[in-house]
């Protein structure tokens, strides 16, 4: 078992109170895993992403533990957590574009980077050059600034300087969703490439887009306002997913060969709920057709099949 | 009714402007009373600035465009006032159209300061509530708020009922619904269609494939700022002929068929002769630049489906076979 996340509870601290933007999350991922997490935007899931790896001055851990290959992360510890990043957890972030220090080259930045961490640069530069090539860059890009290179092309770069160490785990935050469909196709593709290659052991893809997962995913993890909804592999979340978020999610969304004079879609009435004072009960029975009294009760997230969990008293059969 | 003619925008670019970049080049199509037609291309392809010259908030190099027989590039003054009645556009990012000082409906008063002085106070409220109803919002829980106090998708709405006070007869749509989440960019969409219905013409501009392919009648793929492929949306999507449409559609992520499949699945091109079906056509045409005016651009390879010159595509590394 690759990473073990239990119970964990990241919250926001503002003028107004907490706001529960991780609000009890317990999954794992398997060695070799890519699992996606998706999810509206404020649904908590870069929240889950970043707090693996860094939490920023306004994120308050609360609660919850995470294991990395049998390594518990003191996550809650800034300096603590400094042997573990990049070495054993890495990070694609969702703005790579600006990722890159500008005023530095390419080639001089990565080797700070990694003298920094107390690397040998010459020793891995030809590794660094022949991963270069694998995705398709020149390696004349050492010798360029940032903005010489497109937006597909400074993507695929971070993608590269961040795995350089081979990590256990990488979080790759909405990576695909600024690129236009042709260059997006490449980048998803790179990450798998990364997972089959032994680069990373194990990869969590956060995005909106479901479509992309289900190209790239081993298994989804569909979360809800701060709450985990489903998760299950990702054949299952499509074709037979459990939970009704999931349901709904997935179809209201408009693919190639589906037109509006043929079939309409419909969306999801409502919006989540506010994260500072969230209801009790399922925090999605608002805009639930299935809602049932028994919903005001907090539905736990149990597996009700072979690696398919869910939170939903409808899903679990406790309403018969 | 809205009609380009070989468009095209020339930028100058360079420290003292002495270098010329060319971002849209000889674009021609039409929009229709009730017609969708979705402008589809990547960043970079001069859909936006087709968009920009439509509102005339930036000039056309060459060529016209025509609302209704009448060349927009001439209309000044109280008539471009007019214009501005009949043509009207939303934007991607919801939340930078507003003021956030001021409350989302002050676009409503707006517009009344502008074209409705005359209007009694009471007539316009039903007319604004009427309007906000159209677009599937409640006006008890929309007006009277701050933009931080609404949605994205409820804001871009309000643009939308902002529009649809004025007569409009073309709206421009830049990718209107990117910035917006799953659950509900399907409502603005389903809201355009209903828009169409009422005889609306929409410039549907997107990267989008999917949401392209499910709104429109008509579609035009773009690259680099010239048309590689247009014509009715059945027909460009179900035979892509241009080897970039092909990349296009074959990179679309799908959520019952994997990639490879939809490869696999592609339909053959029409003109499979394998060689430039606008060559075959028109031999002694140009590869590149602005093409003369007596010189077509695009070929018909079968009723109501164009398809431009392949050799644009040359630089492109992936190809689809």
């Amino acid at each position: 078992m690759s990473l073990q996340v239990s119970d964990l509870r990241v919250y926001y601290r503002t003028l107004a109170g907490d706001v529960k933007a991780l609000d009890g999350a317990t999954f794992s991922i398997a060695d070799k895993e890519i699992m996606g997490l998706a999810g509206e935007s404020g649904c908590g899931k870069s929240t889950l992403g970043n707090s693996l790896i860094r939490l920023d001055g306004r994120m308050k851990y609360i609660a919850g533990s995470v294991t990395l290959d049998d390594n518990v992360m003191p996550i809650w510890d800034k300096t603590g957590m400094n042997q573990f990043r990049f070495r054993d957890v890495s990070v694609i972030p969702q703005y790579a574009m600006s990722a890159m220090n500008p005023t530095c080259k390419i080639g001089k930045m990565t080797e700070e980077l990694l003298e920094s961490r107390g690397e040998n640069f010459r020793e891995i530069k030809p590794e660094f050059l022949r991963r270069i090539d694998l995705v398709g860059l020149q390696r004349d890009v050492l010798t360029r600034y940032p903005m010489e290179l497109s937006g597909g092309m400074k993507q695929r770069m971070v993608m590269v300087i961040s795995t350089l160490l081979n990590p256990s785990l990488l979080i790759a935050d909405e990576i695909t969703s600024a690129l236009d469909v042709s260059t997006q196709r490449a980048v998803a593709e790179t990450l798998v490439s990364f997972r089959d290659h032994g680069f990373v052991k194990s990869m969590m893809v956060i995005t909106h887009d479901m479509s992309i997962l289900y190209q790239i995913a081993d298994s989804i993890l569909v979360m809800y306002a701060g709450k985990l909804a489903e998760k299950a592999p990702t054949s299952v979340v499509i074709e037979r997913p459990l939970h009704p978020y999931t349901r709904m999610l997935v179809s209201s969304l408009p693919e190639v060969g589906v037109r509006y004079a043929d079939k309409k879609l419909t969306g999801i009435p409502g919006s989540p709920p506010s994260l500072l004072n969230p209801p009790t009960g399922c925090r999605f029975r608002a805009r639930c057709p299935l809602a049932f009294a028994k919903c005001a009760e907090e539905p736990p997230f149990v597996e009700v099949d072979t690696d398919h969990a869910v939170a939903c008293w409808k899903a679990t059969g406790t309403d018969a | 009714m809205l009609s380009l003619n070989r468009v095209s925008k020339i930028y100058s670019t360079g420290t003292f402007g002495g270098k010329e970049m060319t971002a849209v080049r000889d674009v021609s199509f039409d929009v229709n009373t009730g017609e969708v037609v979705s402008l589809i291309g990547e960043s970079g392809s001069g859909k936006t600035t087709i968009g920009k010259m439509i509102l005339k908030l930036i000039d056309i190099s060459h060529g016209s465009i025509t609302l209704d027989e009448t060349d927009i590039s001439a209309v000044r003054g109280s008539a471009l006032k007019s214009y501005y009645e009949h043509v009207q556009g939303v934007f991607q990012d919801p939340f930078s159209s507003y003021n956030p000082i001021f409350k989302a409906d002050r676009v409503f008063g707006l517009i009344r300061s502008e074209y409705f002085r005359g209007v009694a106070a009471s007539e316009w409220s039903d007319k604004v509530d009427a309007a906000v109803r159209s677009v599937a919002l409640d006006p008890g829980q929309v007006l009277n708020k701050y933009p931080h106090q609404l949605s994205g998708g409820q804001l871009q709405r309000l643009l939308i009922a902002r529009a649809l006070l004025l007569d409009l007869k073309i709206l421009v749509a830049d990718e209107i619904i990117s910035m917006l989440d799953a659950s509900t960019r399907i409502d603005v969409l389903n809201l355009l269609a209903d828009l169409k219905s009422r005889g609306m013409g929409i410039l549907f501009i997107t990267h989008d494939l999917s949401l392209g392919n499910y709104i429109s009648e008509k579609t035009v793929i773009l690259r680099r700022g010239a048309v590689v492929e247009m014509g009715e949306t059945e027909k460009v999507f179900g035979h892509p002929t241009h080897p970039y449409t092909r990349l296009l559609v074959s990179s679309v992520p799908q959520l019952h068929k994997k990639w490879t499949q939809i490869e696999d699945e592609l339909e053959p091109p029409i003109a499979g002769t394998g060689g430039c079906p606008f060559h075959d056509a028109y031999p002694l045409a140009g590869h590149q630049g602005v093409r003369p005016v007596d010189e077509p651009t695009l070929v018909e390879i079968e009723e109501g489906h164009f398809v431009g010159c392949f050799e644009l595509e040359n630089e492109t590394s992936r190809q689809v076979a």
